[in-house]
């Protein structure tokens, strides 16, 4: 077995910040993106692109990337949208999330761009 | 005409006997498994159960006449064979909605199971289900918040939550027990638990296991910027204790509570429910003293029951049993009590030991929660059968990672996202789990770590109470 490691965390250390589901996984390439992007079309989703500063992270409400795209299924149109967000806010947390109109929830939410830590 | 008086003992059947009765959307509906004494046939044992849980005393009374009997009485109207059983019977009653008070779980059960479950014309009794009319439904509180608001209040999404019960459970004192509750959450998991049998002891006393484990939270929000959670049990000897615990949960900014709601019992837990409503304040509920009353398959009353006991009395969470853990539970008859927790309208459906169909209305859900012996390896499975509205608690597996609390959370963690990700890209968690497993652990060493501590341990016995099925 493994020598014993320290779990590296701590306020100091702006890399511990996370950001909820699949956060702790490695940055997810453009074609497990599309995956995901995928599976929030396969369920009737609809799908919607958000940012913000990382530091603002917690806050309820990021900044909406337009509006939530109501019945687009195109998964590049939906990639192309993350894309473009990413692309005007570089520095920024870019998600993507699928709202459930049914379960008035959110089915999936997960960030596809990691902004810089600050 | 007015009915005369006769004094004496008649047959339960010819009062309460009624094969012809067709139920009506307002009745509550039960069915009772029942092994009646030697020498009674069915129909009198049916209408018996039927008198002794309604209207009905051994004898003729006067005062009968007083009121119209034949509104109020219990209906036994139909009887199953048993599958795999031939000494049992299923026996069908409807009651009128009247005779229950309303959004008093309490006295549901006082009258359901009550004095008839030691009654004598029956060897053993077991309530295997109930259908509570959606009138009935209409006048209970139910889950103070539900999983659509608390999945809001805890910004999880796409995902079961994660959870660990703090052991061990009884000895820690309040700072050492706050220790291991920021350890866990800084480590990834949502939410830390207090064990059932934590109230307030000597050794830890309540008011103090507060102040510390908000302290931890509180950290562990600060350092890795998410909401997190600590199952504050409120359960005390007496109710105003327990409103007293969880009044100073709600001053601290606790956004969770726990509660046992049969040891505690329904009125307390009623009670705690309205307030948490009340309060904007998670209840989680715990269910010591089930196994003693669900566990034995010809008497007491089936955990299905008291789950739709819950969803009325009110709760967030409840505990489910895993299926693959070290605790009792058959893997169909969990899934059809799971649907019960969350589900707005459930199916009769006999190969789950559902037996009627249940309508939830706009009742809010709750999250079922696995618990008990659950460790990395089972997340493949646990995933697959939970989904994402549920709670997975993993206290031995988290604690005893070799290098400690935050990375057998963090392995958790990564373990389940690791296999929520598969999922939503199709595959086949149970079949492909250890693919998965393994390939999300070359980028986590906490991970790599547990699959290699935990590789063997398998809880594989029999269940004791399983469903009923053919045997010949």
């Amino acid at each position: 077995m493994a020598d014993m490691q320290d779990y590296k965390s701590s306020l100091s250390d702006v890399t511990s910040r996370k950001f909820e589901t699949f956060s702790y996984l490695p940055e997810m390439t453009t074609e497990q993106t599309r995956k995901q992007v995928e599976y929030i079309v396969s369920k009737g989703w609809n799908p919607a692109v958000e940012h913000t500063e990382p530091e603002n992270a917690t806050s309820s409400y990021w900044y909406m990337w337009k509006l939530p795209m109501f019945g687009e299924t195109d998964v590049d149109v939906i990639l192309g949208e993350a894309e473009a967000c990413h692309k005007a806010h570089p520095n920024n947390h870019v998600r993507l999330v699928g709202y459930d109109n049914y379960a008035q929830s959110k089915g999936a939410e997960m960030v596809v761009y990691r902004g810089k830590p600050v | 005409m007015a009915k005369t008086y006769n004094a004496g003992v008649k047959d339960y059947r010819e009062t309460y006997w009624m094969p012809d009765y067709t139920p009506l959307d307002t009745d509550f509906l039960a069915c009772f498994k029942v092994i009646p004494q030697e020498g009674v046939p069915r129909e009198e044992a049916a209408a018996a159960v039927a008198a002794e849980s309604s209207t009905g005393t051994w004898t003729t009374v006067w005062t009968d006449l007083l009121t119209d009997l034949d509104y109020y009485k219990g209906r036994a109207y139909a009887i199953e064979d048993v599958p795999g059983n031939d000494e049992a019977f299923y026996a069908f009653i409807a009651y009128p909605i009247d005779l229950f008070e309303e959004g008093s779980v309490v006295n549901i059960l006082t009258s359901l199971v009550g004095n008839v479950f030691g009654f004598k014309a029956v060897r053993a009794l077991r309530l295997e289900d109930v259908r509570v009319p959606i009138a009935y439904v209409k006048t209970c509180g139910g889950p103070p918040n539900g999983i659509q608001v608390e999945r809001d209040k805890m910004n999880k999404y796409g995902r079961p939550m994660l959870g660990c019960t703090i052991k061990p459970k009884l000895g820690l004192s309040a700072k050492n027990y706050g220790r291991a509750v920021y350890e866990v959450l800084r480590g990834g998991l949502d939410f830390a638990k207090d064990d059932e049998n934590v109230n307030s002891q000597p050794f830890m006393r309540w008011r103090d296991r507060y102040d510390y484990v908000m302290e931890a939270i509180q950290k562990a929000e600060a350092e890795t910027g998410e909401k997190k959670g600590s199952y504050l049990n409120v359960t005390a000897p007496t109710p105003e204790e327990m409103y007293k615990r969880a009044e100073y949960a709600k001053e601290l900014g606790a956004p969770i509570i726990m509660h046992d709601y049969l040891t505690a019992g329904f009125t307390a837990n009623t009670g705690l429910a309205n307030w948490c409503r009340d309060n904007g304040m998670l209840l989680h509920i715990h269910r010591a003293m089930h196994a003693v009353i669900d566990r034995n398959p010809n008497h007491g009353i089936h955990f299905r029951v008291l789950t739709k006991m819950l969803r009325l009395s009110g709760g967030d969470h409840l505990h489910s049993g895993t299926v693959v853990g070290k605790l009792e539970g058959d893997r169909e008859a969990t899934l059809g009590w799971i649907d019960i927790m969350r589900d707005s309208f459930i199916k009769e459906d006999r190969s789950r030991g559902i037996m009627f169909d249940q309508d939830w209305g706009s009742m809010p859900g709750v999250f079922p929660v696995a618990s008990g012996g659950i460790h990395v390896w089972h997340m493949p499975a646990l995933v697959s059968i939970f989904g994402d509205d549920s709670v997975l608690q993993f206290g031995g597996g988290t604690l005893g990672h070799p290098w400690g609390n935050a990375a057998g959370a963090a392995a958790n963690r990564v373990a389940l996202e690791a296999c929520v990700q598969a999922r939503n890209e199709g595959r086949e968690l149970e079949k492909e789990g250890k693919d998965i497993l393994t390939n999300a652990a070359k980028s986590s060493p906490e991970l790599a770590t547990a699959m290699e501590t935990w590789k063997e341990i398998k809880f594989e016995f029999d269940t004791v109470d399983k469903l009923d099925t053919q045997h010949r």
